[in-house]
């Protein structure tokens, strides 16, 4: 097991799978120059310009190729930069890519790999901030996947790559530069599989992506003040691990779901009426979400840092939820 | 340039098959709207009456293991491409058998056994997946071509530009072919559409087109013969701009009251079954083969239609079938 970045994880799992697999292939702006966070750098030595390939700046196109690329038996990852771009290819991704395999009464599959970047990364302002992940977990059809750590890039990036499901990949830019260890070769993470990051008796975190390392930071605060936080990595939205946080709170009585994204309709939303249909009567508290307010991301830093949820933000709330305010 | 003209040596055999398939067309959708009357065809039905020669002489030209991809008025392209009639009505009445399980209809109907990739109810959205089916061909060097129709409407979106030029810049092997019927929907097309149209803006992105009366289906043969043996041959995409007219409604629902009686029986007389029959018959074959090809049609698009009432509705637990590999929707409702 060596150390990686995030952003090394990821290119390591594309270049092996394109290594093992022939027809899988990359299409996006700039890959042949790395790509905007350097993700695809070095690839298109190893492979050529076929297979890391250079796009013209459109979308629609880069996502509606992928879908005919699919369907004709390739597995493209597309590369959408920011997913607030992915925007000008909605209905390339939520029309054809998540529906073809249905409407068609089952006679294609649309294999590929959509990876757009979300999150706040510093005073990039209301069109490079965004988090929309429950926007796709609401599509019948798409994976999500959201990756806090190396491992899960790569671990999660593989697995995407060999399914036969349209899967929407989304990194962390925040994330990029953050380093751990990553196992060696055949590392694959399955969907749908929450990782329990520490164990606790006293009340559930469930988070994903860069929001996860704030809950842990809030965590050992908390762990510091008596309470045991049992936080979770979802890792995946779609399909997710259910199971798992249903066991969870059932030990704890107690759930808080944190998460960068707009709270309102957010997946936060989907987890907590999951475990309030479920548990309603077993709870020692209410269930709890914290999520951006309904605003959009500003550009100077204390206005951007307005809209953040802190580690302080989470302790509150488990404070709160257990008596301790 | 416009199409290559057919010529003196009438190949009246060709011609003949020609006829033939737009008979079947012409009784299939017919038929499908005999259907909607009796409400067993269901949702919005789009025909192509009077565009036959299109589907027909493009679909001349494909081999089996070419692929097309068509719009919501598909129903001609995908029978021309080889889509068995049976499977095809039973699809328009939600039936067992139908290519889709009844899950698709008439706007999705697709038959991948025969490369048609699908129609597609979004206008435009055929022509990026177009592209990227022939750049799948590329990367896996086959030597398969990918024939992508759409309607006049469908140039006024983004796809259009963004699929064309894609196709363009990495010389992929496809045919774009524009069927321009004049309207989309209700509406004439060349009001809403800036500059000279469709064939204008595929020559602006490079494209080599042909310009041709679509109602002709040895020009529209002519013409696909010489693009696809272009785009077999390496060259990059190519641009048909068809010219023809729907002589029903935009849908099976619509009067279609926004143009007069007279203009439609203007171009009722340029129709091309009628057009293909006349040359036919001045070139020696009788009324009565002609005829034969009609009730041929006509007959088997009634068997399809018989065979597809008698089947049953797909059971219920399909809908939950063939959505993704991961979360199952009957276990993940909630
Ligand atoms: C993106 C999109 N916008 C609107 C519609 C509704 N609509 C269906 S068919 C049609 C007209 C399309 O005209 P054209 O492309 O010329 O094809 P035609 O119907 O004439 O064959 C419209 C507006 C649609 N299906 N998709």
């Amino acid at each position: 097991m060596a150390t990686a970045t995030y952003m090394e994880a990821g290119r390591a799992a594309l270049a092996e799978e394109m290594r093992r697999d022939p027809l899988v292939w990359a299409v996006g702006e700039d890959l042949g120059r790395g790509g905007v966070f350097g993700q695809y750098r070095g690839l298109v030595e190893e492979f050529g310009p076929e297979r890391i390939s250079d796009a013209p700046i459109s979308e629609a196109a880069i996502l509606g190729a992928a879908v005919g690329a699919a369907m004709m038996g390739t597995r493209p990852v597309v590369e959408m930069r920011f997913a607030d771009f992915a925007l000008c290819a909605m209905d390339e991704l939520v029309n054809q890519a998540a529906k073809a395999r249905f409407m068609f009464g089952g006679q294609t599959r649309v294999p590929l790999v959509v990876r757009e970047p979300i999150g706040m990364w510093r005073s990039s302002a209301a069109q490079h901030s965004q988090s929309l992940e429950a926007w796709y977990a609401h599509v019948p059809g798409l994976v999500v996947a959201c990756p806090s750590t190396p491992a899960d890039v790569k671990g999660l990036l593989k697995t995407a790559i060999r399914s036969d499901d349209p899967v929407v990949f989304m990194e962390h830019k925040n994330l990029w530069g953050l380093t751990d260890e990553v196992p060696d070769g055949e590392h694959l993470v399955p969907f749908g599989e929450a990782r329990v990051i520490r164990p606790g008796r006293d009340v559930t975190i469930v988070s994903w992506s860069a929001q996860v390392h704030v809950a842990v930071e809030a965590a050992r605060k908390l762990a510091g003040e008596g309470i045991e936080v049992e936080l979770i990595d979802l890792r995946t939205l779609w399909p997710w691990d259910k199971a798992r946080v249903l066991e969870s709170v059932e030990k704890t009585g107690r759930l808080l779901v944190a998460h960068e994204a707009v709270a309102v309709a957010g997946f936060g939303a989907e987890v907590a009426a999951t475990i309030a249909e479920h548990l309603g009567q077993r709870l020692k508290a209410p269930v709890r979400r914290l999520g951006a307010p309904r605003t959009l991301i500003a550009y100077a830093p204390p206005l951007e840092n307005a809209v953040r949820v802190t580690a302080p933000a989470i302790v509150e709330a488990v404070r709160d939820m257990v008596g301790r305010s | 340039m416009t199409g290559p003209s057919p010529g003196d040596n009438l190949d009246i055999k060709r011609l003949r098959a020609h006829h033939r398939m737009m008979w079947r067309i012409r009784a299939f959708e017919e038929q499908a709207l005999r259907g909607l009357d009796d409400k067993v065809v269901l949702g919005a039905i789009h025909p192509s009456i009077g565009q036959e020669a299109v589907a027909a002489g493009v679909t001349a030209n494909l081999a089996p293991s070419d692929i097309l991809l068509s719009t919501h008025r598909g129903h001609g392209h995908t029978l021309g491409k080889g889509a068995d009639s049976t499977a095809m009505m039973c699809e328009l009445l939600g039936r067992v058998g139908g290519n889709c399980g009844g899950k698709g209809g008439s706007m999705h109907i697709a038959d991948f056994s025969v490369g048609m990739l699908g129609a597609n109810g979004v206008v435009a959205a055929n022509i990026v997946i177009a592209a990227g089916a022939a750049h799948a061909i590329k990367l896996k060097r086959e030597p398969h071509v990918v024939c992508c129709l759409f309607g006049d409407g469908a140039i006024n979106r983004g796809p259009f530009l963004e699929g064309l030029n894609w196709a363009a810049v990495f010389k992929l092997p496809v045919l774009f072919v524009c069927e321009d019927n004049g309207f989309a929907a209700t509406t004439r097309t060349h009001t809403m559409t800036a500059g000279a149209g469709a064939g204008a803006r595929a020559r602006a992105l490079g494209l080599p087109t042909f310009e041709l009366d679509g109602n002709d289906v040895l020009a529209v043969d002519a013409a696909t013969a010489e693009a696809v043996r272009a785009i077999r041959a390496g060259e990059g995409p190519r641009f048909l701009h068809a010219r023809t007219y729907r002589l029903t409604g935009h849908t099976g629902a619509d009067a279609a009251t926004y143009r007069s009686a007279d203009e439609v029986a203007a171009r009722r007389r340029g129709e091309p079954i009628g057009r293909a029959a006349e040359i036919l018959g001045a070139a020696g074959v009788l009324s009565e083969e002609l005829a034969a090809d009609a009730r041929a049609a006509i007959e088997e698009m009634r068997a399809a239609y018989g065979k597809a009432l008698a089947a049953p509705f797909p059971p219920a637990e399909t809908a939950f079938t063939d959505v993704q590999d991961a979360g199952d929707p009957r276990r993940e409702a909630f």
